[in-house]
């Protein structure tokens, strides 16, 4: 019996040009869906009509604001997310005690879904960025959290030795071995609180109904009679900033993290 | 000099202050230690786990050097002359992991060198390389002794390797590892791969501390 011979690994130009068809295609079977007249267009209009509306709204002032609204929650959000995880996981870490004695905290915390939380910090917070952002960073606290504590675990015993050995103590040893030995799991941590936290900000402006932000211009155009093409193309834009994010992150990890071939 | 698992390499932490002996103490001119002592550098095998991957070769072997209280330019002018009497001067801006097993373990060592320790220990330090890197190396470690005032531990299962390069075998015993003895190794200087091993010194020496490895001790005139 022959082993089958593994496919191939695709070439960056591979990988894009697939990647394009599948676009293609459910655009394609998209547009054909709704031309075919099979559902109401005012409801679902054609994916061109979607996608030209997406790029007019490029050059709509009005609409620009609050994607920036929607972006200075997130980053700010993720960037105190960042600020608060990374050193609480180092601290969580490496001090076993206070592992332990913070587990019960952390279990129960961490199963909440953001999205529920959004009506509690509505009530305590209001709207705007004073509500947005501490929910983000509720969000994006976990996964950073998380794989900052899972990423000391995975530092190499000999390493820290080996400085402990020049007479490094604890806190050099953590700064100079135990946190960027720790920084793939620390990045990809951070790239999934990225997502996690554009999904968070959009969908508390989309609740809270008032404000400003890319959820609040869906849930405006939702109430306008024949509002269906911007929720759709403010949609298409929200899933564009989070590819575009995704990208960037992914270009930026491989970039800091060229050493670690793993 | 001892048998795998004997506890040679239990013994250097010991020495090394990183792991508490449970019960005795190790002493040091006369005192005894607590922790890593001052002046100290080690070695380990797996040199690829040693070395920081995220650093180039320059930054590793600069790196402990901030314990010096050395600035940036005195790190990198030390490390550049550490890097150049191991012979990597080259391989400065590479990173670890682009160098061969033999190299980065010279790496290792650059870095303890160039830290200027006075104790020097060394964790069966060739023990993952090819036979003709080690032997490359083992003349390394004896230009080392030659050029430094330091105290240089070698732990090693070899028992030719331990003859070559040691100027003292201490054997230790099976486990519970004991001192079963310590022999003094008076090989003309320098020493030579060819030479020093078709010495009768050397074949000699050998050949008793292979027997207390085998703890068949038989009854050698006096040496020590």
């Amino acid at each position: 019996m022959g082993v089958p011979a593994s496919p191939r690994p695709l070439s960056r130009t591979g990988r894009w040009l697939r990647g394009t068809a599948g676009v293609a295609v459910l655009f394609a079977v998209s547009e054909a869906f709704t031309r075919a007249g099979l559902v109401d267009r005012s409801y679902l209009p054609p994916a061109s009509s979607v996608v030209a509306r997406a790029a007019a709204l490029l050059g709509d002032g009005d609409f620009l604001r609050q994607v920036q609204h929607t972006m200075i929650a997130w980053g700010l959000g993720l960037a105190i997310a960042v600020a608060v995880a990374v050193p609480l996981g180092l601290l969580l870490g490496s001090v076993p005690v206070l592992n332990t004695g913070s587990r019960a905290i952390v279990e129960f915390l961490r199963p909440i879904p953001s999205v529920a939380m959004i009506p509690l910090a509505e009530l305590l917070l209001g709207s705007g960025l004073g509500m947005e952002v501490p929910l983000v960073v509720f969000a994006s606290v976990w996964p950073i959290l998380f794989n900052t504590m899972y990423g000391l675990q995975d530092v190499d015993p000999v390493a820290k030795e080996t400085l402990r050995s020049f007479g490094f103590g604890p806190v050099p040893v953590l700064i100079r071995v135990s946190l960027p030995s720790a920084g793939p799991f620390i990045a990809t941590g951070v790239r999934l609180a990225a997502a996690v936290a554009l999904i968070v900000a959009v969908s508390s402006e989309f609740l809270a109904g008032f404000g400003d932000g890319l959820g609040i211009f869906i849930s405006q155009a939702q109430s306008v009679p024949g509002g269906a093409l911007d929720v759709l193309a403010g949609t298409v834009w929200a899933g564009t900033l989070g590819l575009i994010i995704a990208t960037l992150l992914g270009r930026a990890e491989r970039l800091l993290f060229s050493w670690n071939r793993s | 000099m001892g048998p795998s698992g004997c506890g040679k390499s239990t013994l250097l932490r010991c020495l090394a202050g990183l792991l508490e002996p449970s019960s005795g103490q190790v002493v040091a001119n006369g005192s005894p230690v607590s922790g890593v002592p001052d002046g100290l550098a080690v070695v380990f095998q797996d040199y690829s786990r040693s070395l920081l991957p995220w650093l180039t070769v320059r930054d590793n072997v600069a790196l402990p050097l901030r314990r010096r209280g050395l600035d940036r330019t005195a790190r990198r002018a030390a490390a550049a002359l550490a890097l150049d009497e191991v012979g990597l001067a080259d391989a400065a801006g590479k990173h670890p992991w682009q160098l061969s097993g033999g190299m980065q373990q010279r790496v290792a060592i650059a870095r303890a060198l160039a830290f200027r320790p006075s104790l020097l220990l060394m964790d069966e330090p060739f023990g993952s390389v090819d036979a003709q890197t080690r032997e490359d190396l083992e003349d390394l470690v004896l230009t080392v002794r030659r050029d430094h005032e330091m105290t240089i531990l070698l732990v090693t299962h070899d028992i030719d390797e331990s003859v070559y390069v040691g100027d003292r075998v201490v054997v230790l015993s099976q486990s519970p590892g004991t001192v079963s003895a310590s022999l003094a190794v008076d090989l003309p200087s320098p020493r030579d791969q060819i030479a020093t091993r078709e010495h009768p010194d050397f074949v000699r020496l050998r050949a008793e501390v292979g027997r207390l490895v085998r703890n068949r001790l038989e009854p050698t005139p006096a040496i020590d």
